[in-house]
């Protein structure tokens, strides 16, 4: 029988140093990845630390053109407070679990359990997210397509904590769309986020739930970027040819790395790649377009 | 203990009351089984069989003696009577004690102080198994060779229907299918839960979550060697069954801990352990043939069922019969065969589930039905119209439809409501389009279908049983005010037939307070809550122990009044009893001494089948028909059911608000099983037992269900009122996956329907033909024949 120990630091510094002093005990946010590993016999802590109390850590703000959002910032706050700047997030937001998680459940755990089906993995990625991390020592950041180093692992130090992430905010269309076999609280399936940055001339993308971390679509990203700037097509607005949208979305189905399990099968997540690739960059692409005139 | 009595406010027979115990849930006030609690209780777990076909060569407890807070570790050898138990026959032991049969088989159960020390103590059990091979598919449980799950072999019973010739039926035109459907989970939010008390008698009282108390006990004393007095079983908060709860799961461990420790003891599942603990719906291959004439006239169905019964029988045999007597539909056909089986596997044990062994046949038949209608050129409702049953003719097992039979009235009621409104296909919300919440479409890919289906479902026990319903009413004074209490053994398992009981009670005493007493076995035997029979069951009884009641009341008012009665006729109203229409007797004066009257209330006697399938074996029906729309996302496989509508037999409703709730809910888990409830398995391990991984469908998955009930009551049945618990389970399934083949012109043959199937991705379901029929010996379970000792139903 283990005895655990409930640290709970209200300020950022004292988490940092509670941190440090208790490497083997398990941050707590929302709670809603955590406590459902504990209450599956899965996780037996020797020790929680607590992150309710950090206010820091409840923050978001603007600096020049990226916003930075604290931790523990949750769904319904990512839904009701950041959906202008941060349009694509704020739709994985709302794909994500029920009210109650929404209220609880934060973007910092998340990155925590770094499941290669969290939600909002792939947005971080098609955005060029960093994540912003520290211990009672440093602070550093970690680009999001670095982050995701395994399954359910991270990069993240045993004497750091998530601090925030710094996200671009959108200057283009952007979208974020997740196949699940239920109309809502599924695991996704898979998912599928793109941004198109037309100041940077940029496309970015984001798989979920298709390989063991969160995906970024290069060739596909390589490929449409290439294109758009080959063409004018930024400045010209024109319609993408077919073609294209088929290349596209065929390198963004090739990209993935999927398997078969009990959600879905190999085979219909590269399907259902594809066919989201081709619907968002359609709507990403008339959006833009329309946006224009 | 918390006390379960409840006082009911407001409501007689046909008005909306309100749930008696909706307030409690939905407040968190009510006590469910898990929630049971006595100071000093110890806490059980259960070590299970992780494989699913093996001989155990050894059971290793000394890891546990010793173990701190460890009071008990009971094996096979330690159960104290016949260590067998079973619903239709006693085929299962308590603790595996030579084999284990499918994966999740309790093994050893330990009580401790606290449920993590008990997990602990499990944990240090040593189980060594040696592989056996197991069979996994049904089809392959009947092959030569196959290992042999039970002694007496893989056939739990053959059901064998004849009647006129297939073959010389005179069809014009012949529609073959094949059809599957899976294993579901009953998913009660609830999960198995109960404590047992020892007493100072050597006995036990058992609090737990269940269907039908006295089958429990009469489970239960034998495998604890007790006299059935000594083993007394009260009703916990239950938290749905839907079927899941009429077998013995944690009871017999239970009591088995609570009389070797002497100290109370729970046993409480969780999610996973659940999905191991109770039954599910039989996975079924169904081969189908029907034959018409050409102007759409029914007349010969060919069908083969295979169902998977798992590793043990539970109600299996009975499950089988229903499914044969449904297989070719509300129909009137001359010329049938049908034969049916059910097999041992090494997969988890099936039993009861809503609909039980309807909602398979009916997505077969419908099927068939459609590809008919399709083949003749005729429109679907159309000639269902054509081919329905009505009261006078009889199903292929030869039974004549005595009672009422509005097969008509609920198709062409269902037909006649109204559809959704037309929608932009650009434009809605989120929840408009398939994919919901997940923003996959705005309109790409959206393709419009309709589905129609019909079924039914016997109500109460079949092929003999006379599962009668029992109930005491008894009126008191409490202050100046007449009380009425129920006592009965009848399960309320949030269904809602304690309101309704209550409901029965006012509109025959016209008193306004009453108590439901919580149910135990001190009551007389009251039969399940399932098989959508306690309306007319319990409510039976209720109302004939009412109508005792009265009697004894007028009694007292004539020899209170004297000769003041004369001869007029008496009535209860208003507190009075009324002779004439004119007061005569206050009932609160009546009341020095309570009035209490038992009464019991058989349905009429059912038969058996005879050699050729043929027998009165079904009390009465209850028929539904829904039509379902859907949106279907073609590129993504995706669903949203738009509306469904249904037409409901309810021979007369005894309070709308419980029916809207029944046919909505059981409409919902009808969907689950039309687009995501499967258990999957792999050599009989189940994959997802959770409910993160066993979808159900939430709320964003439900469509408005606009319904009608057809009231058309049923003679001689209390109020003429007919459960609606399953029909619309069973029609639902078969309605929502008709739509999606009209949407997306696939064959669609196997339920839940997978996205692969409908973006094009996967080939239907395949067979190479129905394997043969086994050969038994007759109509009954096979392992009567092998003399295995009787279970719960034959004892009635
Ligand atoms: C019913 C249900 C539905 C769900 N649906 C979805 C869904 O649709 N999509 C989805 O993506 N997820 C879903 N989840 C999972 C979960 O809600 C999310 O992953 C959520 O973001 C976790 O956030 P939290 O604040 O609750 O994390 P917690 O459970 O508190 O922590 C999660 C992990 O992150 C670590 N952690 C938390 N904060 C920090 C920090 N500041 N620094 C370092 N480590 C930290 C914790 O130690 C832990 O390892 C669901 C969960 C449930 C129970």
């Amino acid at each position: 029988m283990v005895q655990t120990t409930f640290l709970q630091p209200a300020s950022w510094p004292e988490a940092l140093e509670a941190r440090a002093a208790n490497p083997d005990a398990v941050p707590v946010a929302g709670g809603t990845d955590v406590l459902v590993e504990v209450n599956f016999g899965r996780l037996h802590p020797s020790g929680l630390l607590d992150l309710g109390r950090v206010r820091e850590l409840r923050t978001w703000g603007r600096e020049k053109g990226r916003v930075r959002v604290g931790a523990g910032v949750t769904y319904s706050e990512l839904i009701t407070q950041l959906r202008g700047d941060l349009p694509a997030l704020a739709t994985a937001a709302r794909t994500v679990g029920s009210p109650p998680i929404r209220n609880r459940g934060t973007l910092g755990g998340n990155l925590g359990t770094a499941s290669p089906a969290g939600d909002c993995h792939p947005v971080l990625l098609a955005c060029g997210a960093e994540v912003e991390v520290a211990s009672s020592r440093v602070s550093r950041t970690v680009p999001a397509d670095e982050f995701f180093v395994g399954p359910k692992r991270n990069a993240l130090g045993a004497d750091e904590l998530i601090s925030g992430v710094w996200i671009p905010r959108a200057t283009g269309p952007q979208s974020f769309s997740k196949v699940g076999t239920r109309n809502a609280m599924v695991i996704a399936v898979c998912s599928l986020a793109l941004a198109l940055h037309p100041d940077s001339g940029r496309v970015g993308t984001g798989i979920g739930s298709a390989g063991p971390v969160p995906l970024r679509a290069r060739e596909a990203e390589a490929f449409l970027e290439g294109h758009l700037a080959e063409r004018g097509a930024w400045e010209s607005k024109r319609p993408l040819e077919e073609a294209v949208v088929d290349r596209f979305a065929e390198l963004v189905s090739q990209a993935a790395a999927p398997i078969d399990d009990v959600r879905g099968s190999l085979r219909y997540r590269r399907h259902a790649l594809r066919v989201l690739a081709r619907r968002s960059l359609g709507w990403c692409w008339n959006d833009y377009r329309e946006a224009a005139r | 203990m918390t006390a379960l009595d409840t006082v009911v406010a407001g409501g007689r027979v046909g008005e909306r009351a309100t749930r008696l115990d909706g307030y409690p849930k939905v407040t968190g006030q009510f006590a469910y089984a898990s929630d049971l609690h006595r100071d000093g209780m110890l806490f059980g777990a259960t070590l299970r069989s992780p494989v699913a076909s093996a001989r155990i060569r050894s059971l290793d407890l000394s890891g546990v003696a010793g173990s701190p807070g460890v009071a008990a570790v009971l094996v096979a050898a330690d159960v104290p009577g016949k260590n067998r138990f079973g619903l239709n026959f006693d085929d299962q032991p308590v603790l595996a004690d030579t084999v284990v049969r499918y994966q999740g088989e309790p093994v050893a159960v330990v009580a401790a102080s606290s449920p993590a020390r008990a997990w602990d103590a499990v944990g240090r059990i040593v189980l060594e198994l040696e592989p056996l091979p197991g069979v996994f598919d049904m089809e392959e449980a009947l092959a030569d060779g196959a290992h042999r799950v039970q002694e007496v072999g893989n056939v739990l019973r053959h059901v064998h229907i004849e009647r006129g010739d297939t073959r010389s039926a005179g069809a014009d035109v012949w529609v073959e299918g094949y059809y599957e459907t899976a294993m579901q989970d009953q998913a009660a939010l609830g999960p198995e839960a109960g404590l047992a008390v020892p007493a100072e008698d050597g006995g036990v009282d058992l609090y737990v979550a269940t269907q039908w108390l006295h089958a429990d006990r009469e489970q239960i004393a034998p495998c604890l060697d007790l006299p059935d007095e000594k083993v007394r079983l009260h009703l916990a908060g239950v938290g749905g069954a839907f079927g899941s709860r009429e077998d013995i799961h944690m009871q017999i461990h239970a009591c088995m801990l609570a009389l070797r420790t002497g100290r109370p003891v729970k046993l409480s599942y969780g999610r996973e352990e659940s999905f191991h603990g109770h039954v599910h719906r039989h996975p079924a291959r169904i081969w189908m043939r029907h034959g018409a004439t050409r102007d759409g006239r029914l007349v010969a169905v060919e069908a083969r069922l295979l169902f998977d019964g798992g590793a043990y029988a539970s109600s299996s045999p009975a499950v089988l019969g229903n499914a044969a007597t449904f297989a070719a539909g509300p129909y009137d056909v001359p010329h049938v065969r049908i034969d049916g089986t059910v097999v041992y596997t090494n997969n988890p044990p099936c039993g009861a589930m809503r609909g039980f062994g309807a909602p398979q046949v009916c997505f077969g038949h419908e099927a068939q039905m459609d590809k008919l209608a399709r083949a003749l050129g005729i429109d679907p409702v159309d000639l269902r119209l054509r081919n329905a049953l009505e009261p006078g003719l009889s199903l292929p097992s030869g039974q004549v439809l005595t009672g009422s039979a509005p097969v008509r009235e609920v198709i062409a009621r269902c037909a006649a409501l109204p559809m959704p409104d037309a929608e932009p296909l650009e434009g809605r919300g989120a929840f408009g389009y398939p994919g919901g919440t997940g923003n996959v479409t705005r309109g790409e890919g959206i393709k419009r279908g309709v589905g129609f289906a019909v079924g039914f479902k016997n109500i109460a026990y079949s092929e003999g049983f006379d599962d009668a319903g029992s109930a005491r009413v008894t009126v008191r004074l409490e202050g100046d005010e007449p009380v009425a209490e129920i006592h009965t053994a009848a399960v309320e398992m949030g269904q809602g037939l304690y309101t309704l009981l209550a409901q029965i009670v006012r509109t025959e005493l016209d008193i306004d307070r009453v108590v439901v007493r919580q149910a135990d076995t001190a009551a007389r035997n009251t039969g399940s809550t399932s098989a959508s029979r306690q309306s007319m069951m319990s409510g039976g009884a209720v109302q004939m122990a009412c109508a005792q009641v009265r009697a004894a009341l007028f009694e007292r008012a004539r020899s209170q009044a004297g000769a003041g009665a004369g001869n007029h006729e008496l009535s209860v109203g208003r507190g009075w009893v009324n002779a004439g229409g004119h007061p005569l007797a206050r009932v609160a004066d009546l009341l020095d001494e309570p009035v209490s009257r038992e009464a019991v209330y058989h349905h009429r006697r059912t038969g058996t089948f005879d050699d050729k399938g043929q027998g009165d074996v079904h009390v009465c029906f209850a028929f539904a028909a829904e039509r379902a729309v859907v949106d279907v996302d073609e590129d993504l496989g995706l669903v949203r059911v738009v509306q469904v509508a249904a037409a409901i037999d309810a021979g007369r409703v005894l309070n709308p608000l419980g029916m809207s709730g029944q046919v909505e809910g059981g409409t919902a888990q009808g969907l689950g099983l039309a687009l995501m409830e499967e258990v999957q398995l792999s050599d009989g391990a189940i994959r997802n037992a959770s409910f993160t991984d066993y979808l159900i469908p939430t709320i964003a998955d439900m469509p408005p269900v606009v319904s009608a009930a057809v009231e058309d009551p049923e003679p001689g049945v209390p109020y003429g009122a007919k459960g609606v618990g399953e029909s619309p389970t069973i029609v639902a399934t078969a309605a929502i996956v008709a739509a999606l083949r009209d949407a997306t012109g696939r064959e669609l043959n196997r339920a839940p329907v997978s996205p692969d199937e409908l973006a094009g991705l996967r080939p239907p379901a395949a067979t190479q033909g129905p394997p043969p029929c086994p050969d038994v010996p007759g109509q009954d379970p096979v392992p009567l024949y092998f003399q295995s000792g009787s279970g719960q139903q034959r004892l009635m």
